[in-house]
């Protein structure tokens, strides 16, 4: 049988087309990103100067603004500056977030997987749904639900298991129940994906050597399904990084995330370069897990060939 | 027909049944299988073999009825109690642990001590000839290579009972054959019980001791191989296990010694009464090999019959021919080729005469 082929300008165009969006649209605004921090402040016109003033002809390539987010003034002790504290500060948020998604999320997959064939679409259009709804939206339910006299401390309290409403928002608990109900479906969808192409028989298989349902579950069913866990985990972890919206509106003011410290550098103190130069440092950070993840994922794919 | 049960049942299902929903997968199921035994569960796809298999390991609850296993009533165990393991159908190996860890398994699981482990591992790969394969994993194997490791897993807990679910059904032709050889010989080596469900009549004839033939969640027959294939109880079990020409008619003479069947294509003449109705229904079965074929009139007194040629084809070890008899029904016989280079004279369209002996039939009542 003939295979089939595109022909030769057809099938550049067709390769071509993701390239091409991806160097207009990721690549070059990165470049024009790597470019701003690496210049001086600007004035309250222009927002940064450019690295080579053609009328002086001198060159300004300003390593300052990297070396302001790692020291505090000259001399200073290394990673001891509020960006450091905003960098951790918001992978400890955006690890727990992916965690608890997880933790939510796995036996939520589990049981969609196992459910029957006919309804499990219905049961992943459930987890789809509340995209129909515009997010802000459903953050600031949460602050109505969250709320001193929010749904869930006035039921505590005519349970009479509190007297006082619990303080709930604008705390960490509010901002990772919000982040957490956000991310969700994004830890759902691929774990879902990998477990409902489990084999079911391998759970049997286990069963029939003398593993206990646990020990079957965490066994085989667990390390199986390594891969999703993996992709769920980085696709909740990555945008939880630079997460801005969540923990403005939920979230308390000590704990500055580094999307808001980008915010603040780029609108307030309207320092471009600095506010880039923490956007480059933050993808460095992103860059790391991410080669991790792509290394497992590539293991596992020529594993199952 | 008298079953030979064996004295001591090892394995006794009384009355067993599965119901699902509103069908009846299994239906009064009652075995006696004993110690060192290799049984077949023969049948077609949906006669309820596999579902039996399955209430035996425990991975189905049954609706009704009794597991013994060594006088022990098992069947409300889960399977993870049972002192018995399954080789699966197209194996199940975990895909994520090497040939070693997938032998280790059902070992760590028993909590038995590292060294013995070890040791017991090392046997298994051994028996199955897999030692230089222990770190591979199991998409690193051929099909037999997976048959094996499958094999040795299921066999390194030392179960008093084996179980196979169509153990031969994933490999190819030619190493099927092979592979059932070896396969019996482990299974012997390790004196092992051993219950498997196929639907390959070829496969349950050559490995197994006995056969229990299955159809709608029924056991129709159990014997040996031999006793099903050359004495089968029914029209069903004569069907189903090999070919057989089966021709409908009714009881005309019935004597100690002989009795005669009065069919479509004549008077069927079988050395031995059936001490039946006269005038009842029933059918002579003849083996197609049972038959001979020849252009001249034999000399024979009974069972000649004539017909025209339709169909011949050439298997290489033998010929299939069929024909055409008097009263329109198609006969298949066979003639294996012992000579070489030997043309038959017999070609499409020829006018034949085919008979066999007084002895060759079979006559069934059900």
């Amino acid at each position: 049988m003939a295979k089939f082929t595109i022909p030769m300008p057809g099938r550049r165009f067709v390769i071509g087309v993701p390239y091409v969006w991806l160097v207009l649209f990721f690549f070059l605004p990165f470049l024009i990103l790597l470019y701003i921090s690496f210049v001086d402040m600007g004035n309250s016109i222009d927002p940064f100067k450019p690295l080579w003033d053609p009328q002086t002809g001198v060159l300004s390539l300003k390593y300052e603004n990297y070396w302001s987010i790692f020291r505090r003034g000259e001399g200073g002790a290394m990673f001891d500056t509020i960006y450091i504290e905003a960098y951790v500060r918001s992978i400890w948020y955006a690890l727990c977030t992916a965690l608890l998604c997880l933790a939510i999320g796995y036996p939520f997959s589990y049981f969609i997987a196992r459910a029957k064939p006919s309804v499990r679409p219905a049961l992943l259009m459930m987890v789809m749904l509340p995209f129909w709804t515009s997010f802000l939206l459903r953050v600031y339910a949460w602050k109505g639900i969250l709320a001193d006299q929010g749904i869930v401390n006035q039921t505590l309290m005519w349970l009479g298991i509190t007297k006082e409403p619990i303080f709930m928002i604008y705390t960490d608990v509010s901002m990772l129940v919000g982040m957490t109900y956000v991310y969700l479906p994004f830890m759902v969808l691929p774990l879902y994906a990998n477990l409902v192409k489990m084999d079911f028989r391998l759970l049997e298989a286990a069963y029939d050597l003398g593993a206990s349902p646990f020990k079957a579950f965490w066994l085989v069913t667990v390390p199986l399904s390594r891969s999703g866990i993996i992709a769920g985990f980085m696709l909740v972890f990555i945008p939880s990084v630079g997460e801005f919206v969540i923990p403005s509106l939920l979230g308390g003011p000590e704990n500055i995330m580094i999307g808001r410290v980008v915010w603040d550098e780029m609108f307030t103190s309207n320092n471009w370069p600095r506010a880039t130069a923490l956007a480059v440092v933050m993808i460095g950070f992103i860059v790391v897990p991410l080669a991790i993840y792509y290394h497992y994922t590539g293991e596992s794919a020529e594993a199952r060939q | 027909m008298a079953n030979k049960v064996p004295a001591e049942g090892f394995l006794v299902t009384e009355k067993l049944a599965k119901r699902f929903d509103e069908t009846l997968a299994v239906d009064d199921v009652s075995l006696s299988i004993g110690r060192g035994e290799i049984f077949a569960l023969l049948g077609s796809s949906g006669c309820g073999k596999s579902t039996l298999l399955r209430m035996l390991a425990g991975f189905e609850k049954p609706s009704s009825g009794r597991i013994l296993l060594g006088g022990q009533d098992v069947g409300q165990f889960p399977p993870y109690e049972r002192p018995m393991n399954m080789m699966f159908q197209s194996y199940a190996l975990f895909p994520h642990l090497d040939v070693w860890e997938n032998i280790a398994f059902g070992l760590k699981r028993e909590g038995l001590p590292t060294a013995q482990v070890k040791q017991r591992v090392g046997e298994m790969l051994d028996l199955v000839q897999l030692g230089q394969f222990a770190k591979r994993k199991p998409h690193q194997l051929s099909g037999g290579q997976q048959q094996r490791v499958a094999l040795a897993r299921s066999l390194a807990k030392r179960p008093s009972l084996l179980l196979l679910d169509e153990p031969l059904g994933a490999l190819d032709k030619k190493l099927r054959e092979q592979t059932q050889f070896e396969l019996v010989n482990i299974i012997e080596k390790v004196k092992v019980t051993c219950v498997m469900v196929t639907h390959d009549q070829e496969e349950a004839m050559t490995m197994a001791n006995r056969i229990a033939v299955m159809s709608k969640g029924r056991v129709v027959q159990v014997g040996s191989p031999e006793e099903v294939y050359e004495h089968p109880a029914n029209r069903f079990v004569a069907d189903f296990i090999g070919n057989v020409n089966l021709f409908e008619g009714r009881l005309s003479v019935d004597e100690t010694d002989h009795c005669v069947a009065t069919t479509g294509i004549g008077e069927v003449y079988v050395g031995h009464g059936v001490s039946g109705k006269a005038n009842m229904q029933l059918a002579i079965a003849v083996r197609p090999e049972k038959i001979e074929i020849r252009k001249r009139r034999p000399d024979a007194n009974h069972n000649v019959f004539t017909g025209k040629v339709k169909e011949i084809a050439y298997f290489g070890s033998y010929n299939t021919y069929i024909v055409i008899a008097t009263d329109g029904s198609q006969v298949r016989i066979t003639e294996a080729n012992t000579a070489r280079h030997v043309h038959s004279e017999i070609t499409w369209g020829d006018d034949v005469h085919f008979w066999w002996s007084d002895d060759a039939a079979i006559v069934l009542r059900d």
